[in-house]
């Protein structure tokens, strides 16, 4: 049975849409402007962690050591051009 | 006649009629040449169509070269109007052209096919492997990079060049200071080449990840495909920066955004700094793949193995890491804190400490080695310690209070030139005498080879030296001209003779290239350098499996030990070899691509959209074809096998 039914990917299913409804109420609820961004960073980077394991089958392989070093290595580029660029162009202008 | 105005040059001029009559010239001499020869068949069936990645990068090989001219005669249309003060050779709107022409065609469509070349003809043979990983995409990638380089190049006959410099800083690429179509090609053409540069990247590093002949462990790579590795990952990391960039700047031109305009909570200074956000990875894109080629030359012909394998591989992680940590230093005088500038000033000057390291162990490899003064060594000899000014000078720019005296003055030209002609164009010139034989089973003329690397050495301590200095005392770059009294005069005389002798260096690579296939010996060895990685193990001309056995590789030098160690390189019998099939999409596809790319341009909307339709239906067509490729039988590889030894 536990072959049969995909568990993991009907519970990955769930939890994103649940990501997406979280995402959905900074939008409708009345809240300050750091609070709503931090909502919305936060389940923005764990739906697409979620996508990544579950559903694009990171992991699953025998090469995840180089998806997750790529990964790993992405982020941290986005990272640094992100904060790079807030403090060249707005933080320290 | 309003719908056709469009298409009209905005600042015609005897010679820009003269190119449209030499390109429609040209256009009907190939078409009648292909029809009187009959050869529309083959070029069909062997080049168009092709997935095999020796023919890919033949034809990348091709336009760089292409390219290469169309570029270098900018290049001496510029120094010809600085040569003396107050010149009217050309006027500030052609000058502006051509310097943005110059700088895009240069990098992207000349220095980027080069180097596709080499990654897609030697990567797959140092490996040993039989192809890319994605053969029918490598296929896509040129073709898609070729259209983009040919709707670039038309833009000076249809409608006008860009004006704003190869890095269109906005506000002045935006349509309130460039009204014309211009920067719209930029816009659109970079951006089709640009997706077949990342599909590049993908297809590469999956290729030396996963089809690495057994027993190369990544660390028994040789070193020019781990450095094609790292340039591939740097593209895939800083390609799609470069992607969102052109759809915002095409956005903002011609649908009305304002991301980057000066008001309406526009930013005008986020081009630039997302431009070097793209822009600094991009010319470590192109330093490393030359990096990987000058160790492959320098360790063969010092006739020993490559000193410090190891750090070499680990300086050139950090710089791929570092390349995105620099960008600022393109913009320190834009106005943002001492702060910002120190932290982007001590990255930047960090870069130069692997790049030196990687110095030190090419010379380390030369000491106690047994130098052979071939035109490759030639040219990597004379790569060390010109590059090595660039590289210095660089450093001397990444200090930030400083860079407020050389930022846009001729001293800034001089120093990427410096990096770039020695550091770039060097390797690709070695690597074209060093894997000539390989590909067309002839050498290139060494006398003439050594007499071209002296001229352009020669022509381009004269054309860049003088910069420096009258960059130091003020020339700005981009300006078509200077008065007599401000003294620049006979500095850029100078660098005008350097030009036109490079020029001349440049003619002799034509003509050796003319004068070998006429008179050298066809009558060379697999092996004619005595070199020590996996392409050289196989025949000469390659067969299109490459290899009739995977070979089984213990070091990173696995033919050396083959030829001094008594290392069996091919153990075991012939096998039937599956191979891809050929493939008329990706021509079809990128085709549709140009008209796409042609029409969004001139926003041509109906056009648009039936071609956007065409390009998904490719797409479609590919989804749900069936092809499982094409088996080579044992037979088939032993008639091959048998003739290319008996030649
Ligand atoms: C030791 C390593 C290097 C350092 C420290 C360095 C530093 C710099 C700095 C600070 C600038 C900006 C100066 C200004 O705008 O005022 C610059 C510009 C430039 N560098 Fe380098 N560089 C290095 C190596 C290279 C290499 C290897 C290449 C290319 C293969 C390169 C290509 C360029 C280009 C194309 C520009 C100018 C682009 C433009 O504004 O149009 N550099 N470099
Ligand atoms: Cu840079």
């Amino acid at each position: 049975m536990s072959q049969l039914f995909p568990m993991k990917q009907v519970l990955g299913f769930v939890f994103s849409i649940l990501l997406t409804i979280i995402a959905l109420a900074v939008y409708f609820l009345d809240m300050s402007f750091a609070v709503g961004m931090t909502i919305l960073l936060v389940t923005a980077f764990i739906q697409a962690g979620l996508q990544l394991v579950v559903f694009m089958h990171a992991g699953e392989t025998k090469d995840k050591g180089a998806i997750y070093t790529n990964v790993f290595y992405g982020l941290i580029i986005a990272l640094v051009t992100v904060f790079g660029t807030l403090l060249a162009m707005v933080w320290d202008m | 006649m309003d719908f056709f105005d469009r298409f009209a040059v905005p600042h015609p001029s005897f010679a820009i009629y003269a190119s449209m009559a030499a390109i429609g010239l040209t256009i009907i001499a190939v078409i009648a040449g292909l029809t009187y020869f009959k050869k529309w068949g083959y070029l069909w069936r062997e080049w168009l169509t092709t997935v095999d990645h020796k023919r890919i990068g033949i034809m990348y090989l091709l336009s760089a070269l292409l390219m290469l001219f169309r570029g270098g005669v900018d290049a001496i249309m510029m120094r010809a109007q600085l040569a003396v003060p107050d010149n009217t050779l050309l006027d500030a709107q052609h000058y502006n052209e051509i310097f943005t022409t110059h700088g895009i065609v240069m990098i992207l469509f000349m220095a980027m096919p080069f180097i596709m070349f080499f990654m897609n003809f030697v990567v797959p043979l140092q490996i040993g492997a039989r192809d890319v990983a994605f053969p029918r995409l490598n296929a896509l990638s040129f073709w898609l990079f070729f259209m983009g380089a040919m709707l670039f190049n038309i833009s000076f006959v249809v409608g006008g060049s860009p004006d704003a410099g190869w890095t269109s800083y906005f506000p002045l690429a935006g349509t309130e200071f460039s009204a014309s179509v211009g920067n719209n090609y930029y816009m659109i053409a970079i951006q089709i080449a640009g997706i077949g540069t990342l599909m590049t990247g993908i297809n590469f590093i999956t290729t030396i990840l996963k089809m690495r002949a057994p027993g190369m462990t990544l660390m028994k790579m040789p070193m020019f495909t781990w450095s094609a590795l790292i340039a591939n990952v740097i593209i895939v990391f800083a390609f799609p920066v470069l992607a969102v960039l052109l759809a915002m700047g095409t956005l903002d031109r011609q649908f009305g955004t304002n991301f980057f305009a000066m008001d309406n909570g526009g930013m005008d200074m986020l081009w630039a700094n997302i431009f070097w956000v793209w822009g600094h990875p991009e010319v470590y894109i192109l330093i490393l793949p030359a990096f990987g080629i000058y160790s492959e030359v320098i360790s063969t012909f010092a006739r020993r193995n490559l000193y410090g394998y190891t750090s070499m591989v680990g300086s050139m992680v950090i710089i791929s890491l570092l390349s995105f940590l620099v960008w600022a230093h393109h913009f320190f005088t834009m106005g943002q804190g001492a702060f910002t500038n120190s932290i982007f000033s001590i990255t930047t000057m960090a870069i130069a400490v692997p790049t030196g390291v990687k110095i030190f162990n090419w010379l380390l490899t030369l000491r106690k080695g047994k130098i052979v003064f071939t035109t490759p060594m030639l040219y990597s000899m004379l790569f060390i310690p010109l590059f090595t000014l660039g590289g210095v000078t660089g450093v001397m720019l990444a200090m930030s209070a400083a860079d407020y005296q050389y930022h846009n003055t001729m001293f800034l030209v001089a120093h990427f030139h410096n990096v770039i002609i020695p550091g770039v164009v060097y390797a690709m010139l070695a690597g074209l005498h060093y894997y000539w034989p390989k590909m067309f089973g002839f050498m290139l003329n060494e006398r003439i080879g050594k007499w071209t690397a002296w001229l352009l050495s020669i022509g381009f301590v004269l054309a860049f030296m003088p910069m420096y200095i009258s960059g130091l005392d003020g020339q700005a770059r981009r300006m078509y001209t200077y008065s007599e009294s401000a003294g620049f005069g006979p500095m850029n005389m100078v660098s005008f003779v350097g030009a036109a002798i490079m020029a001349i260096g440049f003619v002799l690579i034509v003509y050796n290239i003319y004068y070998s296939t006429r008179y050298e010996s066809r009558d060379i060895s697999n092996d004619p350098w005595d070199a020590r990685t996996l392409e050289w193990a196989t025949h000469t001309p390659v067969p299109e499996y490459n290899f009739a056995i995977l070979p089984d590789v213990r070091t990173n030098e696995a033919y050396w030990d083959a030829k001094k160690n008594g290392h069996v390189l091919f153990k075991g019998e012939f096998e039937k070899i599956h191979m891809p099939n050929n493939s008329g999409i990706p021509f079809i596809m990128s085709c549709i691509f140009f008209v796409w790319g042609f029409s969004f341009i001139f926003s041509l909307w109906i056009p648009v959209i039936l071609t956007t339709i065409g390009i998904f239906a490719c797409m479609a067509l590919r989804s749900f074809e069936q092809d499982h490729g094409r088996y080579i039988s044992v037979k088939e590889i032993e008639e091959t096998e048998t003739n290319l030894r008996g030649a």
